[in-house]
């Protein structure tokens, strides 16, 4: 009997070694492919079932998980969700996650390689790891007069930022949405959300417009053309340059007209100055077609076009066409054509201008923290590059001043206060235009660059929505 | 036939040295399932810790009275094991929703039960050979046990009726029917092994036995049909044929019997695959998997099987720690699927020490066939060792997608009363019979012999209580 009870433990040997080698497949050799597979949820349920850290604004949170009576044991909420819902983006379960929550979410997490430490001390003290907050350099109030500022129904973004810094104060789009409809544990919920989100016209869910939508500058980008004029060495404040009324090119029908009703017809030629101050569209034209087309580029370059970001979001390029004919290439110089920059990118001309020439940059984080408030990292201010001279910034500067106190920004004018600006009209449709205003305050000593963008909106009423904005929130921040 | 050689020693305070270790294995464990989600000593901690110490404890003291030279390392294994259970399931609870009834106490509960079950046989039963008297009861019990599921005190649960409601709870008779057949199988098998042997025509190579010995062969192939088609329990039938299968094999030693009962394990599949459609449903799931219109099929779709994967390769080779997975995403995690639970947790490297603990857990209890001088006992142990293997085997054979999955516990880890009360009542009828394989043989005083050389001739000084079929 002996053999055969040997025998039968051979079987059971067998038996185990055949589970061993199939434990060993599944678990070493296939994992991968099953870990990658689209019916495993698992990670997105780790994610979800984590207590994930909290974007906050001046100490309060914008977004935060809270406990859930659910499988996933915690729910992503967002307070004031409209307000912040392009910088926040959303958590969601059927949707992925967008900006901050998509960009920070290592730290939100609490998985990142820099939160190794704490990860470490809660494996052995038992404390359910938590992921890190973000900070953000936002100021709630000036948000919250930025969103207010751009009316209900109305396509706009505006960006507030610190010259000397880079920090974002501000940063709004309309319209707006709320992440909470997106961020539910209920997949057919979410999706009808969706839905209806998507019906509702010039609003971007998936971006933030304010960093991710390219928008045609019009004449905001002459301070382009007369910071690459100032730099080339080729123009000064004395330089007259001619000032027909339209600009016409050999062989071809089209011509480049100034704006009829302003104040260019006044003069036949113009310096640099009054060029701003009216916004004449013809010198400038002339001084691209005198420079070429990769001057042009190479400033804009300076400025941060063809340039992507991360801020810790994802900046698209701004971009400044090539290859251009001597008509396109009038036409870019004045911000149409194929010109394209976002509104953040617009923000910052103003603040490398404002900021003695040196651009910042740009960052929508002030601090990481710990689940233990902890201070993990705090992004310091980081030069990109200088964009002009000194020299250069100071002359644009007072010019600009001169665009608030003669010219087209009037309605940007703080008691009190040196306000520098430049508008701009981009003509981008039969319905309408993109009205402009970037500048920054005090001249003398610069606390904020601001840059208003409202999409198609007739003359009239982009004037109302951009200049008397710009005062406000220039008043806001120096009342701080 | 070849005798195995123990030394005599008893070997009980080796054995205390690893239940401590064993009790250290299942309190940490417990320990590090507790603490990420609530203070780690927690009622529950204590209850389990108590428990699980003082009752191991206890039959470690009962086996130093009544079985001195039982195996010293089966009773720490089981322990661990048993211990390792707790923890996932009570880790499992922790992460179910608030409002279900926590298992794991009531698994405790059900460990104290199982242990002083097994404390009373050991008591009961110096001699395992006692329970041959019980053969033909044992048939009967086991009759009884596996048809009490089709009485009106029967439930069915998830499409198998192997259930029968006992006022406090739910209990599954065919736990314990396993333990009753193999002592009948046992019984019968050693009284007429002779019978089967010598008795029928030899065809070519084989020697085909006579019908009328044949019976007891069919009517266990009928057994596991039967369970199959009123209990619709997949797993159990498996359990029972694959135990009279070794059983039989072991007495006689003829290949045949082998070949035989395959090719009735042909019949059975072909005849259950054609008319049970839930056991073509598995079948398809087991194929056919990751084919999304099987996946959600309900019922028989293969989306445990599947989560139960992805759960195994979220673990990889070390595993995302105790607590840090997400096993509850698996159904059924804290009962069939609990390997897959510990595999994600532990990972490949804890599962392999797992079933490790399986390996020499059978291969103690085969060993323990192996000493014992009696055709009974040899085969009782033989028989209740192979079930524990097979029963691994086909759990976790079904949750690797080795073969299909059929719905059985792991055995000592599983939720589950019946069958941790069953595998505990084995662990003492293995215990029992390894103190006969290891006990020296009562001898008068000798002079000039070395304990060893007791056994190697095998001339027992006194006389066998029972008849001796092996010899």
């Amino acid at each position: 009997m002996n053999q055969a009870i040997r025998s039968a433990w051979v079987v059971a040997i067998g038996m185990f070694a055949l589970i061993l080698g199939s434990l060993t497949y599944v678990q070493f050799f296939q994992a991968q492919a099953l870990n990658d597979n689209d019916w495993n949820s698992r990670q997105l349920y780790q994610d979800f079932g984590r207590q994930r850290g909290a974007i906050l604004v001046d100490g309060r949170a914008i977004a935060e998980s809270v406990p859930s009576d659910d499988a996933f044991n915690f729910q992503r909420v967002y307070n004031e969700p409209e307000l912040y819902a392009h910088l926040t983006g959303y958590y969601s379960l059927s949707l992925g996650s967008t900006q901050l929550e998509d960009k920070e979410s290592s730290i939100l997490s609490g998985t990142s390689s820099s939160l190794f430490y704490d990860r470490v001390v809660s494996l052995f003290s038992g404390v359910e790891a938590q992921g890190a907050s973000v900070e953000l350099t936002i100021d709630p109030e000036i948000q919250q007069l930025a969103s207010d500022l751009i009316p209900d129904g109305q396509r706009g973004s505006i960006v507030v930022t610190e010259p000397s810094t880079g920090n974002i104060l501000a940063m709004v789009s309309k319209p707006t949405y709320d992440p909470n409809l997106l961020s539910g544990h209920d997949t057919a919920i979410i999706e009808e959300n969706v839905a209806g989100l998507l019906e509702q016209p010039g609003l971007s869910i998936y971006t933030n417009p304010a960093t991710q939508s390219l928008v045609a500058p019009g004449s905001v980008f002459k301070l382009i053309d007369a910071a690459a004029a100032l730099e080339s060495g080729k123009y000064d404040a004395e330089s007259e340059i001619p000032n027909p009324p339209a600009l016409e090119f050999p062989g071809i029908e089209y011509t480049l007209p100034n704006f009829v009703t302003g104040g260019c017809a006044s003069r036949t030629t113009a310096d640099l100055k009054f060029a701003l101050e009216q916004s004449c569209n013809t010198p400038f034209a002339q001084i691209a077609l005198d420079l070429g087309e990769e001057t042009i580029q190479e400033q804009a370059a300076k400025f941060g076009f063809g340039e992507e970001l991360t801020i810790p979001t994802q900046v698209i390029a701004s971009s400044f066409p090539s290859d251009l004919t001597d008509p396109e290439l009038a036409q870019s110089a004045v911000g149409q054509f194929d010109t394209r920059v976002t509104p953040l990118q617009m923000a910052m001309v103003a603040s490398a201008i404002a900021n003695n020439g040196q651009l910042m940059k740009p960052q929508l984080v002030k601090s990481i923290r710990a689940a233990d408030l902890e201070l993990i990292e705090s992004p310091q201010p980081e030069v990109l590059r200088q964009s002009v001279s000194r020299e250069t910034a100071d002359q644009l500067t007072d010019w600009m001043v001169n665009v608030v106190d003669n010219g087209t920004a009037t309605g940007a004018q703080v008691p009190g206060v040196e306000v520098a600006g430049k508008t701009g009209t981009a003509e981008v449709s039969a319905t309408g235009d993109n009205a402009w205003f970037t500048g920054f305050a005090p001249a003398d000593d610069p606390q904020v660059a601001i840059s208003i963008v409202m999409e198609n909106v007739d003359i009239p009423t982009g004037q109302q929505l951009t200049s008397p904005s710009a005062k406000r929130l220039i008043e806001a921040v120096l009342n701080r | 036939m070849s005798d195995v050689l123990t030394a005599p020693r008893s070997r009980r305070n080796i054995e205390l040295v690893l239940l401590v270790l064993a009790l250290a294995v299942a309190v940490g464990a417990n320990y590090l399932a507790g603490i990420g989600r609530e203070e780690p000593f927690s009622d529950y901690f204590w209850s389990m810790t108590l428990t699980l110490g003082l009752m191991s404890l206890f039959i470690h003291v009962i086996l130093r009275f009544r079985a001195k030279y039982a195996d010293p390392v089966i009773l720490p294994l089981v322990v661990a094991l048993n211990g390792i259970g707790l923890a996932m399931i009570h880790r499992l609870d922790l992460s179910a929703a608030s409002d279900i009834t926590p298992v794991a106490p009531q698994q405790v509960l059900w460990t104290a039960v199982a242990i002083g079950a097994a404390a009373v046989l050991l008591i009961l039963f110096r001699d395992h050979r006692i329970l041959r008297r019980f053969t033909y009861i044992s048939l009967i019990v086991s009759a009884v046990l596996l048809l009490l599921p089709l009485t009106p005190l029967g439930l069915e649960i998830n499409g198998a009726r192997i259930w029968i409601s006992v006022g406090v709870g739910t209990f599954q008779p065919g736990e314990i029917a396993k333990i009753t057949l193999a002592i009948f199988f046992a019984g019968y098998l050693s009284t007429n092994r002779d019978l089967i042997l010598l008795a029928g025509k030899k065809i070519g190579p084989l020697q085909f036995p006579r019908f009328r010995d044949l019976a007891p062969m069919a009517a266990a192939w009928l057994v596991s049909i039967g369970v199959l088609i009123f209990q619709r329990d997949l797993g159990s039938s498996i359990l029972f044929f694959g135990l009279f299968m070794v059983m039989i094999y072991v007495a006689t030693s003829r290949v045949s019997w082998v070949l035989i009962g395959l090719a009735m394990i042909g019949v059975g599949v072909f005849v259950a695959l054609e008319l049970f459609s839930h056991v073509a449903l598995r079948f398809d799931s087991w194929i056919n998997a990751f084919s999304p219109d099987v996946y959600d099929r309900a019922p028989g779709g293969s989306r445990q099987v599947v989560q139960g994967l992805f759960g195994l390769a979220n673990g990889g080779l070390i595993g995302t720690g105790l607590g840090e997975g997400r096993p509850d995403l698996v159904t059924y995690a804290n009962s069939d699927m609990i390997i897959a639970a510990l595999g994600e947790e532990l990972g490949l490297i804890g599962v392999v020490a797992i079933v490790m603990m399986y390996v020499i857990l059978v291969s103690r209890g085969i060993r323990a066939a192996l000493g014992t001088k009696d055709g009974f006992g040899k085969l009782l142990a033989c028989g209740l060792s192979f079930t524990i293997a097979l029963q691994c085997f086909v759990v976790i054979g079904g949750i690797t997608r080795l073969i299909p999955l059929t719905g059985l516990t792991t055995p000592f880890m599983s939720a589950g009363g019946s069958s941790l009360l069953a595998n505990w009542l084995i662990v003492a009828l293995l215990l029992l019979i390894s103190e006969t394989a290891r006990r020296p043989a009562p001898t008068e005083p000798m002079k000039d012999s070395f304990p060893e050389a007791l056994g190697v001739n095998g001339k027992p000084v006194k006389k066998r209580p029972e008849k001796e079929a092996t010899r």
